[in-house]
């Protein structure tokens, strides 16, 4: 039964300059089989992945890499490009930059199946559009001469795949293959890659973060720490009896329920009724075409209530939350804080507003200023809104803050107020932009996919600030999230948006238990939580 | 190592840059000889002066410097002001009780020397320390005076540009849209206007200063750098941190000054240098075409344009070609370390 194993790796080591970035790891994956290398970002997962193809640049690598016993370390560059897209094929996270934007579908698989299989160019063609049509990208015909723009990201990633599997490779790497896709999509292209890893028997290795994609996908996994492999072994043991105590972490970082019951007499703070939004596109010089992002949306907002907002790319939901606050005019309908109207408001009345609501974005590296020092980002506010005080009063304001966020000498960081935002981690940027909102006391708090770009230990503690912040200062959330797991962890109440339309509303609970409307079981269905 | 780290995470955000700055040897050796040379050129008239900058004449003090009374004063026939080398002043000088404390170098940028024995342009001597130009002007003060006179002037061109061109940028950017579209358009048609036809028209109908050359240049060297702030612009103000500062209600002057301006001058400072090595360039070509600074003005340019005519008179042409060199490259280092001043990434 012990067959030589596909493809060993054999205490990989690779160091750029000083620091190691993969420690000494050593697995081994056996033909046809799906493996899974997890870990946060900064683990070395992908590093390890790449090293596999000799495509790290600038490192020094010890250690073996045998593929079908030959080792990849000691081969020729002429071999390795021999070996790559053949023997081992590789697709990325983002099919919109890994493929090339000046060339169609079939231009860069035909180029494949043509350097390596040295098909003509007709014979390229037509295996081309038999690879499309086997990963179910409709039309194939007529999609093989679309450029990449032309397709969705779902069917970008299908025409990656169709790409790597050309010349029906031994093994196949996906480097977080569906991160970048809406959930429904996601599911989609792991069932895809799941039946054609059965029909040609190839083997997988999986470079995700994911850890409901390795429960439900993968044989066999690698947790990864800080370049070390720390546990390997059968997917199911694994996560049934994690042994080492950063699997245990990982496992338990998954969003717990953080919601406090809401008191029956909460006021209504902020409420839409019937709103719309609608973008004008020029179409050259006179004439325009108009898009509605958002139709007929309507929502109440109470005290201390966390609002939940779910739906996938351009189903409106973040346009539906910059009108909110009001940065993006409306185009019908009325948007009211505790009953005053604040879409297209006066100036005065919306500088009022302005401290009343606030907002946290996604991306921790985009939503700060470079330019700025911590204590001028979180201090703008108060020195705009809270002139009242003196400056010595508004500092104080501050630093307590930024304690509450968990940044403040006490808690090991030091002289926060004179850094700047790229001597912090993710998590703690996105605590920076939280303590800048919240420092205002703000009652309403729109957040939007404020832990999408954090990792699942980091997210989990994120979330749990927002909670606690919530039950002391009884802000009311406005929480926009495509991640259903953690919309459970932390709304009242959930709308799914489809298509700049509000498809279902309900309690939290009653709505992931029994969903009414087909689109949201899908989304459940997709996300493997129903 | 960590004592640095911890003084480098305490300081002030200034600090910090100027730390970054001086992190750069050869960029603070540049600025140090720099300042040098707008030093010694500031005091121009104290270091190169063909009037003493002290003088006792019949137990009386005279600071001919500030104030040059007529050659009668001091036993001379004429009621013109007195010519310091005028070998008849130098006998009434050296005569017991008077005295004059002259400047180190004793010509200054427009004075011609009248007594001079061999034929101008005369070669480096003891009086002339880089020889005479054609005219007879001692070319160590030319120097001295025009690159006063070329630094000041692209310090202000360059300032005016910054300003101009910045806002320019600014507003089309930030606010997009129908401005953008016709301020784009508007700029274009002013950026047609043939510049050098402008000058030369400007030139023959107005008397030539440094003031009108200003204006003139200055109507046209901003174009290049609104561009450059617009398209940082128009990528900044779509990023979060703005949208956050929107939320947060401030005013747009208060957004663009604070949050899109600080992350859109990598441009700006990126062309600093050369911007400024451009300006002293530029009037150097106006100059050396005769559509500069008036005749009477020491510059560069003149001095170049001396340099072609006379190519036997080394003297002229290698120092001024030097000086020039020597800017324009000191500026380019300078600028290499304002860089990474300004870049709060760099630790």
């Amino acid at each position: 039964m012990t067959a030589a194993p596909l493809l060993e790796v054999d205490r990989l080591s690779v160091r750029f300059g000083p620091s190691t970035v993969v420690d000494d790891v050593s697995f081994s994956i056996a033909a046809g089989e799906k493996f899974a290398l997890v870990g946060e970002s900064g683990s070395g997962k992908s590093i390890t992945a790449l090293s596999v193809l000799r495509l790290v640049d600038g490192a020094e690598t010890t250690g073996a890499i045998r593929f079908a016993g030959k080792d990849l370390c000691r081969a020729s560059e002429r071999e390795m490009r021999g070996i790559r897209g053949t023997e081992i094929a590789m697709i990325f996270q983002e099919p919109m930059t890994a493929l090339n934007p000046l060339f169609t579908v079939g231009n860069q698989i035909g180029e494949v199946l043509e350097t390596h299989l040295g098909l003509h160019k007709n014979a390229a063609r037509a295996r081309a559009i038999e690879l499309l049509r086997r990963t179910g990208i409709p039309e194939p015909e007529r999609r093989i001469d679309n450029f990449p723009h032309q397709l969705s990201g779902g069917q970008r990633q299908r025409a990656m795949i169709a790409m790597a599997l050309a010349c029906e490779p031994k093994l196949l790497i996906c480097d977080e293959p569906t991160t970048a896709l809406d959930v429904t999509v996601q599911a989609q292209i792991l069932s895809l890659l799941d039946q054609l890893q059965a029909e040609m028997g190839m083997a997988l290795l999986f470079i995700t973060h994911d850890l409901n994609l390795v429960r439900r996908f993968t044989h066999r996994v690698g947790v990864m720490e800080r370049g070390k492999l720390v546990e390997v072994g059968d997917t199911e043991s694994v996560f049934a009896d994690p042994q080492h105590a950063y699997t245990r972490k990982l496992l338990a970082s998954r969003p717990q329920r953080e919601v406090q019951p809401l008191a029956a007499d909460a006021p209504i703070v902020l409420a839409a009724e019937d709103v719309g939004v609608t973008f004008s596109i020029a179409r050259g010089w006179f004439d325009k075409r108009s898009f509605a992002a958002v139709r007929d949306a309507t929502l109440r907002l109470r005290r201390g209530e966390t609002l939940g907002i779910v739906g996938e790319s351009g189903s409106g939901k973040t346009t539906l939350g910059m009108a909110l606050l009001a940065l993006q005019p409306i185009s019908a309908g009325a948007i009211e804080l505790d009953g005053q109207r604040i879409d297209n408001a006066a100036r005065g009345t919306l500088r009022a507003m302005r401290r009343r609501v606030q907002v946290v974005f996604q991306d921790p590296f985009a939503s700060l200023s470079p330019r700025m020092t911590v204590g001028q980002i979180v201090g703008e506010g108060l020195a705009l809104h809270r002139a009242d005080l003196s400056k010595a009063e508004r500092d104080a304001l501050m630093s307590e803050m930024l304690d509450e966020v968990g940044l403040s000498e006490a808690q090991g960081v030091d002289d926060v107020l004179q850094r700047y935002p790229h001597e912090f981690s993710g998590g703690q940027r996105q605590r920076i932009a939280i303590a800048r909102a919240v420092v205002l006391r703000p009652e309403v708090l729109v957040l939007d996919e404020p832990t999408s770009a954090l990792d699942v230990s980091v997210q989990q503690q994120v979330l749990a600030l927002l909670a606690r912040l919530q039950r002391h200062y009884g802000m009311s959330y406005v929480f926009i999230s495509h991640d259903l797991a953690v919309m459970r962890a932390m709304a009242h109440r959930v709308m799914v948006m489809k298509d700049g339309a509000i498809v279902e509303e309900g309690d939290a609970e009653a709505l992931f238990d029994a969903p009414r409307e087909s689109y949201t079981k899908a989304l459940l269905a997709a996300a493997h939580l129903a | 190592m960590t004592a640095l780290a911890l003084a480098r995470t305490h300081a002030s955000p200034n600090r910090r840059m100027w730390n970054r700055f001086r992190r750069n040897r050869l960029g603070v050796w540049s600025l140090r000889l720099f300042i040098v040379m707008l030093v010694v050129s500031a005091f121009a008239e104290v270091l190169s002066n063909d009037k003493p900058l002290v003088a006792r004449y019949q137990g009386e003090l005279f600071f001919p410097i500030l104030r040059n009374d007529p050659e009668v004063r001091f036993g001379g026939d004429f009621h013109t002001p007195t010519d310091w080398s005028d070998p008849f002043i130098t006998e009434q000088f050296a005569k017991p009780g008077n005295w004059m404390l002259r400047a180190p170098n004793r010509h200054s940028g427009s004075s011609t020397e009248y007594f001079s024995k061999p034929p101008n342009p005369s070669a480096p001597d003891a009086n002339h320390w880089l020889g005479t130009d054609q005219v007879g002007r001692d070319v160590v003060a030319r120097l001295l005076y025009g690159f006063r006179v070329s630094i000041l002037f692209a310090f202000a061109l360059t300032a005016i540009g910054l300003v101009l061109g910045l806002a320019a940028g600014a507003v089309q950017g930030y606010f997009g849209g129908r401005i953008d579209l016709t301020a784009q358009r508007l700029i274009e048609i002013w950026a047609s206007i043939p510049e050098l036809y402008l000058l030369i028209i400007f030139a023959s109908i107005f008397e030539p200063s440094i003031g009108l050359l200003l204006i003139l240049l200055s109507l046209f060297g901003w174009i290049g750098l609104s561009d450059y702030t617009r398209a940082e612009f128009l990528r900044n103000r779509s990023l979060e941190f703005v949208k956050a500062a929107r939320a947060m209600g401030l005013s747009n002057l208060q957004i663009i000054w604070r949050h899109v301006l600080p992350n859109s001058l990598t441009p700006a400072i990126t062309f600093l240098p050369f911007r400024l090595g451009a300006a002293i360039l530029s009037l150097v070509a106006l100059d050396y075409l005769g559509l500069g600074v008036p005749p009477d003005v020491a510059s560069l340019g003149e001095l170049v344009r001396q340099g072609k005519s006379n190519l036997d008179a080394w003297w002229i042409i290698f120092p001024t070609f030097a000086l020039l060199v020597l800017t324009m490259l000191l500026l380019t280092f300078i600028g290499d370390a304002l860089r990474d001043a300004f870049d709060t990434r760099k630790s």
